[in-house]
């Protein structure tokens, strides 16, 4: 459970968006067998499916766009 | 060890609204928004946890064996899925954005009126 | 407001309202002791009432179907706000996806990546459609058979070019499903308003627990759910694909 926190402030920490999606693809991950310990069998399946699939493939998706669109200002971190 | 996973919640909250509170990059907010939420779901399922409960379906188990309450994860489960569709919406949001302003910096989105 | 403020500012704030949250949650019970009254009638009743062995998905689709519909809902409308916000602008043209200009940039995909996804299409898009129908029986249901399901659709594009996936997701029948899965899961209610009693209710032959067939209307809503499920993320990461790689601006490069 101590991971899930590490895991969450990881994810929050990883400042960089690509990196970031790739972080909260194990964070779901994690959450997912987390909630197989809370006995949630039904959660445990939403949260892997969704959570380290779909969501981490949108935010791919969006930032795909963003660096082809190139950019009139560079965008600062 | 009794308040673990409530503490857990309650840290995961706050640490996602630091993200957002001081991020730089739209993308990176809307990921710390999806941290808050699955803040709630530990919550929930926390609340509806029973030591030495097994999961809440009867298939092989005989009716009357110690489960964890079914209400938490019925809410938890579809929360996750329409978490996950809002957070696309914010994305798309964020690409549109970025079409029309060039950056995804919010430090570049000093003024409303523009 | 500078960063550095905003900071402090918000450390302070969430020092607070952490104090707060810690003196609130010590009051509730301990963890591992469950002292609510609900869960323990649920368990107890539910494969007796309504002959569906996952009682979760009895929870989520009968005794507190309301709720599920307008979570439904606010999935449609969330596909919906992102098909219009991606729409095509004005400047904006839809071309030909790059894989088909004469000189491709990017190295197409390997043939390992290929044959792997084709082969794992077959049993995701099975154990999509097996954990939508089996939702009343073992864990799963409409919401996640139906996200499996999209995956597949993902495999495909994965596998292959995306102007496969165009042939596969014709948008018409996207829409379609989409709409009818919402429209059906309210039908399904309706059915309980022709036979007389409350909007939602249970009405068809329950049925032996632990069969395909059980429990009612349950496994009716599962579909609808289901479909509409995959039919949204479908669309969803269809939205995202078709920005990335058709819709252009001038002076965008890929």
């Amino acid at each position: 459970m101590l991971l899930v926190a590490a895991g969450g402030t990881a994810v929050v920490l990883t400042r960089e968006p690509l990196n970031q999606a790739i972080v909260a693809s194990f964070y779901g991950l994690l959450l997912g067998v987390m909630f197989l310990v809370f006995q949630s069998p039904d959660v445990a399946l939403s949260q892997i499916t969704v959570g380290a699939v779909a969501l981490p493939l949108m935010i791919l998706l969006a930032l795909a766009k963003v660096r082809a669109l190139g950019g009139r200002k560079e965008d600062r971190e | 060890m009794s308040l673990l996973p409530y503490l857990i919640a309650a840290w995961l909250f706050l640490v996602g609204l630091y993200g957002i509170v001081t991020s730089r990059n739209l993308v990176h907010a809307v990921v710390c928004l999806s941290v808050v939420q699955s803040s709630t779901y530990i919550l929930l399922l926390a609340i509806g946890y029973e030591r030495g409960g097994t999961a809440p379906i009867f298939l092989d188990v005989p009716v009357g064996t110690r489960a964890v309450d079914p209400v938490v994860s019925a809410l938890t489960l579809t929360d996750i899925v329409v978490g996950a569709t809002v957070s696309a919406l914010l994305l798309a949001l964020a690409v549109q954005t970025y079409k029309r302003h060039g950056t995804l910096d919010t430090e570049e989105f000093r003024s409303v009126r523009d | 407001m500078s960063p550095s403020l905003r900071r402090r500012v918000f450390l302070v704030a969430a020092a607070v309202a952490g104090a707060l949250l810690v003196w609130g949650l010590s009051g509730l019970p301990d963890y591992g002791i469950y002292r609510g009254p609900y869960g323990d009638v649920l368990n107890a009743v539910a494969v007796g009432e309504r002959h569906a062995t996952n009682v979760v998905a009895a929870v989520t689709f009968d005794y507190r179907g309301v709720d599920t519909m307008g979570e439904e809902y606010i999935l449609f409308a969330a596909v919906i706000g992102v098909a219009i916000l991606l729409r095509a602008q004005r400047d904006e043209r839809e071309e030909a996806p790059d894989e088909d200009a004469a000189d491709r940039r990017a190295p197409g995909t390997s043939n390992a990546v290929r044959v792997l996804g084709l082969a794992l299409l077959g049993p995701v898009v099975l154990f999509g459609i097996y954990v939508v129908a089996h939702g009343h029986l073992s864990p799963g249901g409409g919401f996640q058979g139906g996200v499996v399901l999209a995956t597949g659709a993902l495999l495909v594009y994965l596998s292959g070019e995306y102007v496969t996936l165009r042939r596969v997701r014709p948008e018409a029948l996207l829409d379609l499903a989409e709409s009818s899965g919402a429209a059906g899961y309210v039908a399904v209610g309706l059915l309980g308003l022709a036979a007389g009693v409350t909007f939602l209710e249970n009405v068809l032959p329950l049925g032996q627990a632990g069969t395909l067939l059980s429990s009612g209307m349950i496994p009716l809503i599962n579909l609808a759910v289901g479909l509409e499920v995959a039919a949204g993320f479908v669309l969803l990461l269809s939205e995202f694909l078709e920005q990335t790689l058709v819709v252009r601006r001038p002076g965008e490069q890929t």
